[in-house]
Parts: structure tokens; C-alpha cells; sequence
């Protein structure tokens, strides 16, 4: 009976989950033969962002525009381009946005200096600790 | 009736909280000592009115009272009734009820148990818990009140979203928003000590439970949430650098830099100011992350600015709340002296060590998650994600890590390394060994290998404390420190190994299909419909063995929830000690085969143990603590030593 049930409610749930049902493309589900190549592909592919999704790379989602890209990203890394390649092209077609590896631009500068800046201020401040030791004696 | 009651306790427990205000500020002043009386229980009393509030709203939505418009708009009568209770803080409105509730509570209790204080900083505090408090009360009354009502009720509600229908879920936001808002006690409790001037080290132990409880909760919080993440998106990933993980990994820094700066000042009347600075960036950080998980800006900054409201309103506190305690932290931080001083080679200086490395990678990530907002304001999007924070936060996460190893062996004060040299060589030369040996048996990347190499050496180190000593005698906050950094270790290795190892297959099976990944072995043997209480299902009926041992079963299910429509996943876990087999299944394919997703993520597992055991030693040191304290309390001359931070 339940079973049943499960048959009908999914008849009826057919035309719903059947929108847009476009087949995907070769590769958003499939991977490369090439352990080397396939491995290479899935490291870029956790660094390029899912357009349609809040906050997801292209590699953790079901998404139809993810899987059209990670297709793109297999079958031009199978054609032999470097991923640096495929993500600089990818760039040229949707933009800076698309890349989870911020480039350093006239827009991104901030985002290299301030941990710079950090990193010289964390530096000066255990610096100062010890020198005011030094200065103080041994005392402390 | 019911929600005019809950919306009544709230307008109530509002006016309490301006009583509240009115009675601290007046007595931390010596004036008014009537209205000051007023102060704690105003505080108590507001605790239960909005657990009244938060009843009522649990109550609605129990029953689905669809004549309210929130659970209109987010509940629905098929759905399970654990989710209809949950939904009730699956959204805006009652997300916010929920902070406040919890807000509310924690001013009760330190109203209703804290005494050791002098009362002068108590009323003080308590007068910021409840000034910080009138803003979340206006925002909520104002401009996100829950229980409005809708006319004519609508036949059936909308739903919740299908992703948030899990009991990880239900149980993960109030145990988030206990961590996340019971930082509002050491955000009042640094600007009641900064306006009476009061930093001292006993000051400093009435904070530090305070501020282990929130952050135990934190620790917990974070840890359900990644491995909500990892369940329930069905793909294996566990931590996305995402915005709204960001929100809570923030306050969870500044917490984490608190609880260890806290420990110098009780122990030591070190670090006064910096201590008090961390209270105060802690809470602040909590906000900044409500800003930005409950504005909308993270979906997209140009919708929040054509429907500005809600987000401005808490813009608006956020400047109001962070400026002014700056603001009084800037006046106030000159007339407190530094305190005691130390030598670089002792705790303390481990400690600082710590402190700012915490700090520098709260900075980061503020910034990595705050700048692409920045910038999409200018109409240049840009993304910040793993690239960018992984190797950035390594920079200080690594040093830090390296001086956790050593910090705990060092005595307080003053300390040569001359004493531990040789457990320091031999430490160093674990990790350093683990490391080249790990670099010449696997071709795996830079960072997951100094994770794995300082997991081994963090772990090790995180024991020596517990060398030489009688086992039934330590006390129990060395055990909490001994754990949670034993906990570091365990999830670092899990998050290095999976990393490093884990191996993916996508293949498309018909039924009978052997299938295959890493060492796991076996078949797909039948695909059905299956059903449940609003969704059905495709079940991919699986039998798996590792390494040719016994088989298991493992059915993963495509699931099309119908309100709302929405498909999701649910994979099938096969947990083993060394590690996880992850199984998803999608959809059929044009020649009638399935798409099955296979991941063999060894000691994956570990994140998550890993972070149950840092929380672990939080409630231990706690513990500890707080029983060392009323024993002190009742013999004030048997003072015990402060060996041990938390």
C-alpha cells in the first residue's frame, strides 16, 4: 500500500520535477578518464563559484549552470589546457566573480595588503614585548 | 490570544529592560539607590517574559496557527511536527525572538546567581546588558515583529525551506545563538569594568565562565553546522569559507583569544586592556554576524539597498553598540594601567603569541568577507573563498600551532627553555619527521601536509602537561586545556587528511552495476520510489565491503519535497573508525542509468570529533572552575594556585 502510495505521489510529482529537464552535459557528471587530468580539474573546479547558488563552487553543486561549467572545465582541461587556462577564460566570459582565487587588480589590492599589514603589526608587537624585556632587566 | 500574549510579554520585558537601564546607571553613579535595587530583578524578570514570548511563538507553530503571518509564511500543517516546532526559528522574525530570548536570559542569570562583583561594576554591567538589549527589543517590536497576525488566515502556509527540515538544523541554531549572544554578558562585562574601572584578576574570574559557557556553545554550534553542511548539501564539503560560516567563526576567534587572555589576567593581572578589548570585539563580532546573515546583504547587496529596513536598523545598533564601547574604551583604556609584565619565554608569552594570531586571523577573515560586499557596493563583484583564506590564515595558524606545542610546558612568569629543552627537540622533531616522512610516501599538497605533520606534533604536545603528574590529582582545568587542545589536533588531522586522501567517483549504474572507490567495493542493486511525510523519494539501494570484508548496505535518496518544491539530497554515511563513505545519488539519466556520487573521505570523521572534544575540555575547565570558586568562596584563606589557563 505504501509503496502504492509512493508510485501515485511521484506520478504526480513527475511533471514538477521534470521542468527544464534538459539532459546534462557530458561531463557536469562525469569524470575524466585521466586520474591526473580529473584531479587537476575537480582542485579547480572547488575555486570556481556557482553563479546560480548563494555561496557554493561549481564543485558541491546540482546546480544545471554548475554542471554545464564543470563540463566546460572537463573537457577543456581533457583538451589539454592548463587550469590557469581555463580559469583565465572563464574570467574573460563571466568576469572576475566567477574565480574564488582573488587575482591582485586595481579592485582586489586590499584584500593582499591588509594581511600584510597584519602580519608587520603581529611582527612589531611581539617585537616590542621583547624588547621592553630587554629594556626592563631581568626583573620582567 | 495566545500571540498577543507573547507580543504583550515583549512590549513588557522592553519596559523592563529601560527600568533596567535607569536602575544601573543610577547606582554604578551612587545615585538613586532605590531605583537601583530595581536593576537585578528587572533583569530576572526579563528573562522569564521573554521565555513567555518564546513559548507562545514555539506554541503557534506547534499547532500551525496560520492566523499568524510568520507561520503563514514558514510553517505547514504536513510537516513533521519536530520541524514545525523548529521552524519557529527557521526565519527572520523568530530567529530574532530566539536571540533575544537567550539575550535576555543571560542578563537574568547574572542578575540572579552573580555576586562576587563589586556592585558598583554589577550595576554597570547590567546597565549595558540592558542599553545593548533595547536595541534588540526596538528592532524586533518595530520592524520584525513576530507574531503579527494575518487576515484572513490563509488556507495551508508555505512551508519551510526542505534544507532546514532536518534535526541537525533544529537543534543547531539555539545552540549557535547560546554562544553568539551569551557573548553579549562579556561585552557588558567589559564596559561595566572599563566605566568603574575595575579590571582586576577577580574581576577576571567572575568573567571567565561566562565566557567558556558561550564559547563551548560556539565550539558546538560551528561543529553541528559544518557537519549539518556536510550531510545535507550532498557533496561532501565541510566547510565553504562562506559568509555566513564566517559569521560564526568570527565571534568563535575572538572568543577563543578571549578565554585565553582572561586566564593571564585572573592568573597573572596581565593583559588588562587587551583582555578587555577582546570582550568587547567578541560581542561585536556576534552582531556583525547578525548583520549579516539577517539583512540580506549577503544575497545581494543591491536588494538590501532598495529594501534598506531591517538591515539599517541593525547597522544602526552595530555603530551604536561597537562605536560606543570603543568610544568608551578609548577614554577609559589610558587610566588602566597594563598590569603585571612578563618575560617572552613564559605562559604569558605563549599566551600573547596565541592572542595575536587569533586576532590576525580574525582580521582576515573579516576582511575576506566583509570586502566583496565592499566592492559589489561599487558594482565590482569579486569572490573570496578557499584560495584565498586557506593559505592566508595558515600564515599565522601555523606559528600559532607551533608555539601550542610549547606554550603549556612553560611556567607562568618567567621561564627558560633550558628546563623543557628536550621535550621541545623532541617535539619539533616528530613534526618535522612526520612531515618528510609523509612528503616522500604521498604526492599531496603543502598545506594539508603541514596540517598533518603539526596534527601529530599538536597532539603529542597537547598530553605532555599530564607528564610527571598524579592523574586523579590534576585539576580538572588542566584536564579541560589537555583536551581541547588534544580536540585541536584530532580535527586538524581530519581536515588535513580528508583533504589530502579522499578519493571521488561519479559514475552512471544501471541496477547490477558494480561500483567502486578507493577500497570500498560493490554494486548498485535496486532503484524505488519511497515516500514520507511530505516528499517522496528515488532510493538507490546499494551494498558496499571495504577491502572485501562484510558488505553494507548504503541507500541514498533523491528527494523532491512539494512545499516548497525542492529537490535535495540525502546521502548515506558508512562511518568507519578510519574514516566515511559518502553516497549520493541524482537523477536518472536519458539511458536509464544513475547518476551516483561516491566519496571515501578517510578520518573525515575527525572534524567533528574534534570539535566535540575542544567543547569537552570547555565544560571541564568550567567545571573546573567554577567548583574551585565555591570552594574558595567558602574558605576565602585556601587560595589555589592558577596554574592552568582554561
Amino acid at each position: 500500500m505504501r509503496r502504492l502510495v509512493a508510485l501515485l505521489l511521484l506520478a504526480l510529482a513527475g511533471p514538477l520535477a521534470a521542468q527544464g529537464n534538459v539532459p546534462p552535459a557530458p561531463y557536469a557528471y562525469t569524470q575524466l578518464a585521466d586520474p591526473a587530468q580529473e584531479a587537476a580539474a575537480r582542485e579547480l573546479m572547488h575555486t570556481l563559484r556557482c553563479l546560480q547558488c548563494q555561496s557554493q563552487s561549481i564543485a558541491d553543486s546540482d546546480a544545471p549552470i554548475a554542471g554545464d561549467m564543470r563540463h566546460q572545465v572537463r573537457a577543456r582541461i581533457a583538451a589539454g589546457e592548463s587550469p590557469d587556462e581555463v580559469r583565465d577564460w572563464l574570467i574573460s566570459r563571466y568576469g572576475d566573480y566567477i574565480s574564488y582565487e582573488p587575482q591582485v587588480s586595481a579592485s582586489t589590492w586590499p584584500l593582499f595588503v591588509v594581511p600584510a599589514i597584519i602580519l608587520v603589526l603581529a611582527v612589531l608587537l611581539l617585537l616590542a614585548r621583547v624588547g621592553r624585556r630587554r629594556a626592563s632587566g631581568e626583573g620582567g | 490570544m495566545i500571540p498577543e500574549i507573547g507580543l504583550a510579554a515583549l512590549w513588557l520585558a522592553a519596559a523592563l529592560a529601560v527600568l533596567q537601564l535607569l536602575g544601573g546607571v543610577l547606582g554604578a553613579r551612587r545615585e538613586g539607590m532605590e531605583l537601583a535595587a530595581v536593576a537585578r530583578p528587572a533583569a530576572v524578570l526579563q528573562a522569564l517574559l521573554c521565555t513567555v514570548a518564546f513559548l507562545c511563538l514555539l506554541y503557534v507553530f506547534a499547532v500551525t496557527d496560520l492566523s499568524v503571518k510568520l507561520v503563514a509564511d514558514n510553517s505547514h500543517s504536513m510537516k513533521p511536527w519536530i520541524f514545525k516546532v523548529s521552524g519557529a526559528w527557521g526565519n527572520h522574525e523568530g530567529s530574532m525572538l530566539l536571540w533575544i530570548t537567550v539575550m535576555a536570559m543571560a542578563g537574568g542569570l547574572i542578575a540572579f546567581v552573580e555576586r562576587r562583583l563589586p556592585e558598583r561594576t554589577m550595576l554597570a554591567t547590567l546597565s549595558a546588558q540592558a542599553f545593548v538589549g533595547l536595541g534588540f527589543y526596538a528592532f524586533l517590536l518595530l520592524s520584525s515583529n513576530p507574531f503579527q497576525r494575518l487576515s484572513p488566515a490563509p488556507p495551508e502556509g508555505n512551508g519551510l525551506n526542505p534544507l532546514l527540515q532536518d534535526i541537525g538544523l533544529a537543534f543547531h541554531p539555539p545552540t549557535l545563538y547560546v554562544g553568539y549572544v551569551g557573548l553579549s554578558v562579556a561585552f557588558s562585562f567589559a564596559v561595566g569594568a572599563l566605566l568603574t574601572r575595575s579590571v582586576t584578576p577577580d574581576f577576571a574570574r567572575v568573567m571567565r565562565p561566562w565566557v567558556l559557557a558561550a564559547w563551548i556553545f560556539l565550539t558546538l554550534g560551528i561543529t553541528a553546522g559544518s557537519y549539518w553542511a556536510y550531510y545535507e548539501l550532498g557533496w561532501g564539503g565541510w566547510w565553504f569559507w562562506d559568509p555566513v560560516e564566517n559569521a560564526s567563526l568570527m565571534p568563535w576567534l575572538a572568543a577563543t583569544a578571549l578565554l585565553h587572555s582572561v586566564s593571564v589576567l585572573a592568573a597573572r593581572d596581565a593583559l588588562r586592556t587587551w583582555t578587555i578589548m577582546l570582550g568587547v570585539v567578541a560581542f561585536s563580532m556576534s552582531m556583525i554576524g547578525t548583520f549579516l546573515v539577517r539583512s540580506g546583504i549577503l544575497t545581494s547587496v543591491h536588494a538590501f539597498a532598495v529594501d534598506p529596513e531591517r538591515g539599517s536598523f541593525i547597522l544602526a545598533l552595530l555603530v551604536l553598540y561597537i562605536g560606543g564601547a570603543l568610544v568608551i574604551f578609548a577614554l577609559r583604556a589610558a587610566t588602566i594601567a597594563e598590569g603585571e609584565r612578563f618575560a617572552v619565554t613564559s605562559r604569558e608569552g605563549a599566551l600573547v603569541v596565541n592572542n595575536i594570531a587569533l586576532s590576525a586571523i580574525l582580521g582576515i577573515v573579516l576582511v575576506g568577507t566583509l570586502y566583496p560586499l565592499l566592492t559589489e557596493a561599487f558594482d565590482i563583484r569579486v569572490s573570496v573563498g578557499p584560495p584565498y583564506f586557506n593559505p592566508v590564515s595558515a600564515i599565522f595558524l601555523v606559528p600559532m600551532l607551533l608555539v601550542l606545542m610549547v606554550g603549556p610546558l612553560l611556567r607562568w612568569r618567567e621561564d627558560g627553555f633550558a628546563r623543557i629543552r628536550w621535550q621541545v627537540i623532541a617535539l619539533f622533531a616528530v613534526t618535522l619527521g612526520v612531515l618528510l616522512g609523509v612528503w616522500l610516501v604521498a604526492d599531496i599538497h603543502l598545506l594539508p601536509l603541514i596540517g598533518l605533520a603539526l596534527a601529530v606534533g599538536v597532539g603529542i604536545a597537547s598530553l605532555l602537561p599530564l607528564a610527571g603528574r598524579s592523574l586523579r590529582r590534576t585539576p580538572l582545568a588542566t584536564w579541560g586545556m589537555v583536551v581541547a587542545h588534544f580536540g585541536v589536533a584530532v580535527a586538524l588531522f581530519g581536515m588535513a587528511s580528508d583533504s589530502a586522501f579522499q578519493q571521488e567517483r561519479l559514475v552512471a549504474a544501471s541496477v547490477g552495476d558494480a561500483v567502486e572507490v578507493g577500497p570500498w567495493q560493490g554494486r548498485l542493486d535496486t532503484v524505488y520510489p519511497v515516500a514520507g511525510p511530505n516528499w517522496t523519494a528515488i532510493q538507490a539501494n546499494l551494498h558496499l565491503a571495504y577491502e572485501g570484508g562484510a558488505e553494507r548496505r548504503a541507500a541514498p535518496q533523491s528527494r523532491n519535497f512539494w512545499a516548497p518544491v525542492m529537490e535535495t539530497s540525502e546521502v548515506a554515511l558508512l562511518t568507519r573508525w578510519n574514516g566515511q563513505l559518502y553516497v549520493a545519488v541524482g537523477n536518472q539519466a536519458q539511458d536509464g542509468r544513475w547518476q551516483l556520487r561516491l566519496w571515501w573521505k578517510p578520518f573525515v570523521t575527525f572534524i567533528w570529533y574534534g570539535g566535540v572534544l575542544i567543547a569537552l575540555g570547555g565544560a571541564l575547565s568550567l567545571v573546573g572552575r567554577v567548583t574551585t570558586d565555591l570552594r574558595r568562596r567558602r574558605r576565602p584563606e585556601d587560595d589555589v594556585d592558577e596554574a592552568y589557563p582554561a
